[in-house]
């Protein structure tokens, strides 16, 4: 965010952000910066120890976590952290530019990382390479699409989009709460490409979501849309994929997940490296890391949700590569759409037509 | 508090430093932790979050987007219904704790309505969406009985939501309305049956309204908690409708949008500051 020098508001407010930075470090930074540690900031999967452990015990190292939810949750931390505080982000691939062009991410060496083993449709080139250069390494993905429980919904609906807005299903459906991939799905059911999508759009989108709202139970976050997919609350989940039904295949093997012909949208999570790491070797060592075959089979399975692994070397065992349907990503990928990324603008739009959709009645 | 009266017993050389001495840990609290924060947020909700600048497009946005104004009605509306239900539950169960409940008992009678106060408030909503839920203990109670042969929609709506609310609500006023009604002496009583008055009668005309301060007290807290609770909405609630807390962690969450969330937290502040306005003058607290 840019100060322009002669603006009071501007200055007083810089003076505001740096006090509130140097509380912020007082009160709860302080305590997790040591030279020898690695500071990341992640999403949930990451915080599992058994991703972190053989990485600290092979480096001797201490892995300090912070997980947000939401680039922009995630950017404020580091807007109210001093330079060097953070050594690793993770990111919603698509927002990579956002953090080069606040000036916060270190170009990665391709050729010490295993771009040439990545499943080609995820290194999101337009994402996370900016001006030339290469500053996020996609690490995990998968789909928002339909999840839903084979047992009480016929599999042959959940082929369609069109499934998600019929009667047949009304009070069955719950929504996943993120605007970006639900709308990228309302732009599939009704024939637009996420990547091309303009203002003139949006009243198309918003009758479509409204449709689905109308057939809804719920629209919840991660856990409470996972939750009402698996206790029975509801049978199917828009938005739901892989990262809904994989780690629970165990415990309810009714829960499964499709492609639908119209296609699906893309996730994908991306690793950075901050500009002021003080660690830089040890951020490309964690990098690297959760790159290899073992780090990403680990990530993959994560306890917090489930994923697919961008290297396609990762080491899974044949059990969980089956529950992940590591088999038939080429065809998934040909049939999905990364999340649309609108400008700031439409992105407004687009977060405000989301809100209309939870108040609509 | 009077200096002058105070005077005779202070320290020797101490004079006036002592009280300022005395109440300035709290004065640089407040400052630290409520002034400079609310000053950084009025600024924030002046900037525009693209490329910074004065701007009230903030605010205005709040009175031209429907949506916006939806969630403040909402949060009024649940609000008003829980502080409502609170009171109307938690008065009675206060008066017979006070009155009925032999004070032997009155202990462990108050311990066990503050138990809920002893879980995580996280916990407690997660607890409510299991009893609410479609295969939850209502619902199943429900059909097992053969009163309904569908399960009702509990959970995942603002009757959930209220539930909720309503469940650690009362036990807030119970407490306030309690600790009131053990301050009467038993004298207003005695004196309202020698001038003939029935028990009716002394509760409508005595009791009633000498807790009404208690009363008010206790719905104050319960709409500054309950209007700016994001928890229990969000866990129960299902999103199918928003109140401004959800609003405005919205705002925050995926776009970073700061200076809009702020302006939200202060339209917000501002309604809390009008109901304790009205507060205030219904108790004339201006003149404690």
């Amino acid at each position: 965010m840019s100060v322009k020098s002669g603006n009071p508001l501007s200055i007083l407010k810089l003076h505001l952000h740096a006090a509130c930075a140097a509380t912020a470090l007082l009160l709860g930074v302080g305590s997790l910066a040591q030279a020898a540690d690695l500071n990341a900031l992640i999403w949930c999967d990451h915080s599992d120890p058994a991703l972190l452990q053989p990485f600290e015990e092979a480096n001797n190292v201490k892995v300090n976590v912070k997980e947000f939810e939401g680039t922009g949750a995630g950017l404020a931390i580091v807007e109210q952290s001093q330079p060097g505080d953070w050594d690793v982000m993770v990111i919603d691939s698509i927002d990579v530019p956002r953090g080069v062009e606040k000036g916060l991410f270190e170009p990665l060496p391709e050729d010490k990382l295993p771009f040439a083993d990545l499943f080609p449709q995820v290194k999101m080139d337009g994402s996370t390479v900016v001006g030339g250069k290469r500053y996020g390494i996609t690490e995990k993905f998968g789909y928002n699409t339909i999840g839903f429980n084979k047992t009480k919904v016929d599999p042959a609906d959940m082929q369609s989009l069109a499934s998600l807005t019929s009667d047949k299903y009304k009070g069955k459906v719950a929504i996943y709460d993120y605007y970006l991939p639900v709308i990228g799905m309302a732009a599939l059911a009704i024939g637009k490409k996420t990547a091309e999508l303009t203002e003139a759009d949006l009243p198309a989108l918003k009758e479509e979501l409204l449709k689905m709202k109308a057939n809804a139970k719920l629209v919840g976050e991660v856990t409470a849309s996972q939750t009402a997919l698996a206790t029975g609350e509801v049978d199917i989940l828009v938005g739901g994929g892989e990262w809904v039904t994989a780690g629970l295949a165990k415990e309810n093997p009714a829960l499964d997940f499709s492609i639908p012909k119209e296609g699906a949208v893309l996730w994908s999570q991306s690793l950075a490296m901050f500009k002021d790491s003080k660690n830089k070797d040890m951020a490309l060592k964690f990098i690297q890391y959760i790159m290899s075959p073992e780090g990403q089979a680990r990530l993959a399975t994560s306890s917090c949700y489930w994923g697919m692994p961008a290297n396609t070397k990762a080491a899974l065992t044949d059990d969980q590569k089956k529950v992940l349907r590591f088999d038939e990503q080429p065809g998934f990928l040909a049939r999905a759409q990364a999340y649309p990324a609108p400008n700031g603008d439409l992105n407004k739009k687009m977060q405000d037509m989301w809100t209309e959709m939870l108040q609509a009645k | 508090m009077s200096s002058t009266g105070n005077s005779g017993r202070a320290l020797p050389g101490t004079g006036r430093a002592l009280p300022w001495a005395l109440v300035t840990p709290a004065l640089g609290w407040t400052l630290l932790f409520f002034v400079l924060p609310f000053v950084a947020m009025g600024f924030s909700s002046l900037t525009a979050h693209e490329g910074g600048g004065f701007t009230l497009s903030n605010y205005s946005q709040f009175f031209t987007n429907p949506s916006y104004w939806q969630a403040m009605v909402n949060s009024l509306e649940v609000t008003a219904i829980v502080t409502l239900l609170s009171v109307l539950l938690a008065y009675p169960f206060a008066l017979i704790l006070a009155e009925q409940v032999p004070e032997r008992w009155q202990r462990l009678a108050l311990m066990l309505a503050v138990l809920p106060f002893w879980t995580s408030y996280v916990v407690r909503s997660y607890s409510w969406l299991l009893v609410l839920a479609q295969n939850g203990v209502i619902n199943r109670a429900l059909t097992g009985s053969g009163l309904i042969t569908e399960p009702l929609q509990l959970a995942n709506t603002r009757l959930a939501t209220v539930t909720g609310f309503v469940h650690f609500f009362v036990m807030l006023l119970t407490l306030t309305i309690f600790a009131n009604l053990k301050q009467l002496s038993p004298s207003y009583r005695k004196a309202a049956a020698d001038l003939g008055a029935g028990p009716v009668r002394t509760f409508l005309h005595v009791i009633l309204p000498l807790t009404l301060p208690g009363i008010m007290v206790g719905a104050f807290l319960t709409f500054v908690l309950c209007i700016g609770d994001y928890i229990t909405p969000q866990i129960l609630g299902g999103n199918n409708e928003l109140l401004m807390p959800q609003l405005v962690m919205m705002q925050i969450g995926r776009r970073g949008d700061f200076p809009l969330a702020s302006a939200l937290s202060i339209i917000l502040m501002a309604v809390v500051t009008i109901a304790y306005l009205a507060c205030a003058r219904w108790l004339k607290i201006e003149r404690a």
